[in-house]
């Protein structure tokens, strides 16, 4: 058996140990970059074999949770791909007005970052009234991260960059308070979310939403579990409610495609169709 | 040498190499049957531009790796700009916004090692000029898988940061200036009846 083979194994030993003991469920990750963060995770923590992992990770509860922070490690910022946020401020909120009462939930939404910025723009938008704001991730530490709100100051220059170039009606700064070299949003804003645990993999639907943002987060899961989240935003929007995906994402391999109408290719913004 | 078994060539360059690509891609013949893979330091906002242009210079299929997408042979991939563009065992694409890696995204280390994995033997790995030391780990892991490894010679690179550092891991199987490289490729990517009616003739 070639070297490859056995920690192929290994993995699938590890993922199951994890799903047994644990109940959280990587088994549908993509296979390769799942490999990469436990390599990563293994070298951190001085493990010699992906195995030798194993009998830690069952007797040892902050193993655990250090490995699952490891897991979910990914990069974002406010605005990231401001053509998007520009784009759900003409082409979407528009639409959405015309209904009394409005329910948004941004899945896998990990320290918060453009769960603040899609907030911002229903505050700018004047929906935030009638606008019920779910932001979700499995990852109990990146929610309370998300929570507390607390941006890097090296950051400001460029989020407020992004900002403007999103459409924004006045400045960043309209939203944070500078304090202790870091900035901290206003609790107006943070008021606006509700942020929960909600686990894409083993959860179930969110009823009556008329938009879901979920990005870069399914590009980390394999075909078939890809499928079982598209089938779950779709079955948790409305008739005519918006899913909005990363920018290298997309409905192409999904049997739900002929489902949505595209409204925006470059940005992936899809609409449930009636 | 059993030229005919490779399945993929991933190619890894920075500063420099899309000049060389450029080359490749104008001698590459329509036969060329493996699929070719690469992961450039790209501007984080580059939108397929660098796409739109290199497919006008080659008789191949060029366009941007998709998630999740079947890796098709007569086709040359680009990694998207700020992902890791990443190989599965079943020939399909992942991309990630994975931190940094070598201060890259797309980084050529995590194309190759993932690389390395789904295809063992059966793959090829380029260096191209570059000025940093992405791609050392990635090399090593596709010569522990038994692929074929291959360095841009430093003398002939604009930038030799990048291959010295792949060849002073000592897992380069073959050093090579340019014009070398460019028919050692198209006499890997020949599919076997192409090269069979070649020798006949």
């Amino acid at each position: 058996m070639k070297s490859g083979d056995i920690e192929t194994i290994e993995i699938r030993l590890l993922l199951d140990t994890i799903f047994l003991r644990y109940g959280y469920d990587f088994r549908g990750y993509a296979k390769a970059s799942i490999r990469r963060r436990i390599l990563q995770f293994m070298k951190m923590s001085g493990t010699a074999c992906i195995s030798d992992m194993i009998p830690r990770l069952i007797h040892d509860e902050s193993y655990f949770e250090k490995m699952v922070m490891e897991f979910s490690i990914t990069v974002t910022e406010m605005f990231r791909d401001p053509s998007l946020f520009l784009t759900l401020r003409q082409k979407v909120l528009p639409l959405l007005k015309s209904h009394p009462f409005i329910k948004v939930w941004h899945a896998g939404c990990a320290t918060g970052e453009e769960a603040y910025s899609l907030a911002i723009l229903i505050h700018e938008e004047a929906l935030d009234k009638r606008t019920t704001f779910f932001a979700t991730d499995f990852n109990d530490n990146a929610l309370k991260k998300a929570k507390a709100g607390i941006l890097e100051l090296e950051c400001a220059r460029q989020y407020s960059q992004n900002y403007q170039l999103s459409g924004g009606k006045g400045s960043f700064s309209d939203y944070y308070h500078a304090r202790y070299g870091a900035l901290a949003i206003k609790r107006g804003l943070k008021k606006k979310i509700t942020f929960a645990n909600h686990n894409l993999v083993t959860d179930q639907v969110f009823s009556e939403t008329h938009l879901i943002l979920c990005r870069n987060v399914m590009i980390y899961f394999d075909k078939a579990l890809q499928e079982r989240v598209i089938r779950l935003f779709y079955e948790s929007l409305v008739h005519g409610g918006f899913l909005c995906l990363g920018m290298k994402e997309s409905l192409l391999f999904s049997e739900y495609q002929d489902k949505f109408r595209v409204i925006d290719q470059k940005n992936k913004i899809f609409q449930k169709k009636a | 040498m059993k030229t005919n078994k490779y399945k993929a060539i991933v190619i890894g360059g920075s500063a420099g190499s899309m000049e060389v690509l450029l080359k490749f891609f104008h001698v590459l013949p329509k036969t060329f049957r493996v699929p070719i893979i690469i992961a450039c330091h790209l501007h984080p906002l580059d939108n397929g531009g660098l796409v739109e242009f290199f497919r006008l210079q080659t008789n191949l299929r060029v366009k941007e790796a998709e998630d999740k997408e079947q890796i098709r042979s007569g086709y040359i991939y680009f990694s998207p700009a700020n992902y890791h563009l990443l190989i599965e065992q079943d020939n399909t694409f992942s991309l990630s916004v994975d931190p940094k890696v070598n201060y890259a995204r797309p980084s050529i280390d995590v194309l190759f090692e993932s690389a390395a994995v789904a295809w063992a033997d059966e793959l090829i790995g380029i260096i191209l000029t570059g000025a940093n030391s992405d791609g050392t780990a990635g090399i090593c892991a596709i010569k522990l898988n038994q692929g074929l490894t291959i360095a841009q010679d430093p003398s002939d690179s604009a930038y030799p940061v990048m291959p010295q550092a792949a060849i002073d891991t000592g897992k380069i199987d073959i050093i090579l200036c340019v014009d070398e490289l460019d028919m050692v490729l198209q006499y890997i990517g020949l599919d076997i009846k192409t090269k069979g009616s070649h020798n006949a003739g």
